[in-house]
């Protein structure tokens, strides 16, 4: 039997299996065959799983997602050879679903980028143009099912590593509300903003993936129970009123491509019967970049204490104890790490702290309450996931800076705590855009509602041109 | 916002990172284009505003005090670089 695993959605692969028309064996084949084929070229995976555990649909886990007995890096030299004697809960809850791990997919080192490109273990390319990034930082997890190497992956998302390499590879991702899936051995980035997503074909796939995953866990005390998960249907969009933020649709940098797309994909929701109109962000958007650029480092400076060369991942020769503790450091960390630790020490150091990480935290309530205002009068926000598509690899890794900002459209929602999805809205000179539906705390299924609507409408192939 | 090489060996050191020569002179020049960025949140006046440390307003997360199985001494040392007996070795102090 054959598959079109470029267009195969995991719901249709389940409804096979269900109905005996094709086994976990051969299911699992045939993606293994596309991995053999195209994983040398795209660097999606870092680590093969050789044998099926399940006999549901298979999935793709990012590498910084804890899987006992499956080597975990987080993208890092510093993890090289470890392996999690312990499932984290997203992973305990596909086991419990049936889902054999296809692998782990390559990411940003500790989910610390926007292109992939800071992987210990090389880029991974974009399946849509090889000499494009796939986005960070969960490049991995986005190429593996734009190639059709996987039907569904997780990824994670604290500053828009899920939306952003959706949008690059022209997948479905969502960043759900902070707080409705569990942190449990997730290899921790910045704790407050952290949370675990998934990549998927179809908006129904998001949200079947997205009910497995989500609920309250006794292991990450952050969690609470989540509304019952609503599979979307119809394209009927009737009283739903959407808000365009002229700060994320109408400012200087948006490619016209990218433009022309996200109009003409409000323009069919406005068929579809939704109230459209534009409102404003007046702070979100130019203050989100600076102050995520606090709170993240300073919370990844101290969650990456933890890497001391004694209980668990590298350790660097050293006379003494702290020769040892800093030559590790040194050596297991990449320049992203560094950058990320050095800032955020900084951030928090004597003398400083006022000033950055505790003005930062002020200005996170404000774009908070600037968020929770529009949501006042509005179901979903609605603006491009990136201002472009995918860059060439190279472009921006020499400009620390120039890549933060990269992240500009994702972060104001991620740092307000409201969930956020980016979805395929067409192409810009053969490249996906991605479309960013933005809804208050617990909005996952109208965001799925929307999504789903507008999918329909548009119609858009996920499979990239080159590999059809 | 410049910050001086000095400031980086010091936040290297609370940070218990060594540098080599061209880390510290090329991080320097790195921090010091992304402090000036960042610099901006305090273009604001922020002073009625709370400080935001977590999304969610949750107060007090209760669980029934359960007893689980706790890992293996053996799965605890798996990964371990060096261990003697039960315990982790590290060099001097």
């Amino acid at each position: 039997m054959s598959f079109d695993l470029l267009r195969l959605s995991a719901e249709s692969a389940l409804a096979l299996l269900e109905d005996g028309e094709v086994s976990t064996r051969e299911l699992w084949d045939a993606y293994r065959a596309r991995i053999d084929a195209h994983n040398e070229e795209l660097n999606a995976f870092l680590t093969l799983v050789d044998e099926p555990d399940g006999d549901g649909v298979p999935i793709a886990l990012k590498d910084v997602i804890s899987t006992h007995g499956i080597r975990t890096t987080a993208g890092s030299k510093m993890l090289e050879g470890y392996v999690p004697v312990f499932d984290s809960t997203v992973a305990a809850r596909c086991k419990a679903a049936s889902m054999p791990v296809l692998g782990k997919t390559n990411t940003d080192e500790f989910a610390m980028g926007s292109s992939t490109e800071n992987s210990a273990y090389g880029p991974t390319r974009n399946p849509w143009d090889p000499t494009r990034v796939p986005g960070g930082s969960g490049g991995g997890s986005a190429a593996a099912v734009a190639a059709g190497l996987a039907p569904w992956a997780l990824g994670s998302d604290t500053g828009g590593s899920v939306k952003l390499p959706s949008a690059f590879c022209g997948n479905v991702g969502l960043r759900p509300t902070y707080g409705t899936v569990s942190r449990y051995g997730i290899v921790a980035f910045a704790s407050s903003l952290d949370q675990v997503g998934p990549v998927t074909r179809t908006v129904r796939d998001n949200a079947l993936l997205y009910r497995i995953i989500s609920g309250r866990d006794e292991h990450d005390s952050t969690t609470v129970e989540v509304p019952a998960v609503v599979l979307p249907e119809g394209t009927d969009l009737n009283g739903v009123r959407i808000g365009l933020p002229r700060q994320l649709n109408e400012v200087e940098g948006i490619e016209p491509g990218v433009k022309a797309a996200v109009e003409a994909a409000i323009a069919q929701a406005a068929s579809l019967g939704a109230k459209v109109e534009e409102c404003e962000l007046p702070l979100s958007v130019d203050y989100g970049m600076p102050c995520y650029y606090l709170i993240a480092p300073a919370e990844a400076s101290s969650n990456l204490a933890r890497y001391d060369g004694v209980r668990y991942g590298l350790r660097s020769e050293g006379a003494d104890f702290r020769e040892m503790l800093m030559r590790t450091r040194h050596d297991g960390f990449g320049d992203e790490p560094k950058r990320r630790i050095m800032l955020g020490t900084y951030a928090l150091s004597s003398g400083y702290y006022d000033a950055f990480y505790g003005t930062a935290q002020k200005v996170r309530t404000v774009i908070k309450r600037e968020h929770d205002a529009l949501f006042e009068k509005f179901d979903v926000l609605v603006s491009p996931t990136c201002p472009t598509t995918a860059f060439p690899l190279g472009a921006r890794s020499a400009d620390p800076l120039a890549m933060y900002l990269t992240d500009v459209f994702t972060i104001p929602s991620n740092l307000a705590g409201v969930p956020s999805m980016s979805m395929p809205c067409g192409l810009s000179d053969g490249l996906p855009v991605g479309l960013q539906l933005i809804g208050p705390q617990f909005s996952e299924n109208m965001l799925f509602k929307v999504g789903h609507a507008l999918e329909q409408a548009i119609g858009f192939d996920p499979a990239p041109e080159r590999l059809r | 916002m410049a910050i001086t090489r000095d400031e980086v060996l010091h936040v290297a050191r609370l940070a218990r990172l060594e540098l080599t020569e061209d880390e510290v002179g090329r991080f320097q020049e790195q921090l010091s284009a992304i402090l000036e960025a960042v610099s901006k949140v305090r273009e604001l006046d922020l002073s009625d505003v709370p400080p935001t440390s977590h999304p969610l307003e949750l107060a007090n997360a209760w669980d029934d005090d359960i007893p689980h199985v706790c890992l293996t001494l053996d799965e605890v040392f798996a990964n371990a670089p060096d261990r003697e007996g039960d315990l982790f070795e590290v060099p001097p102090a």
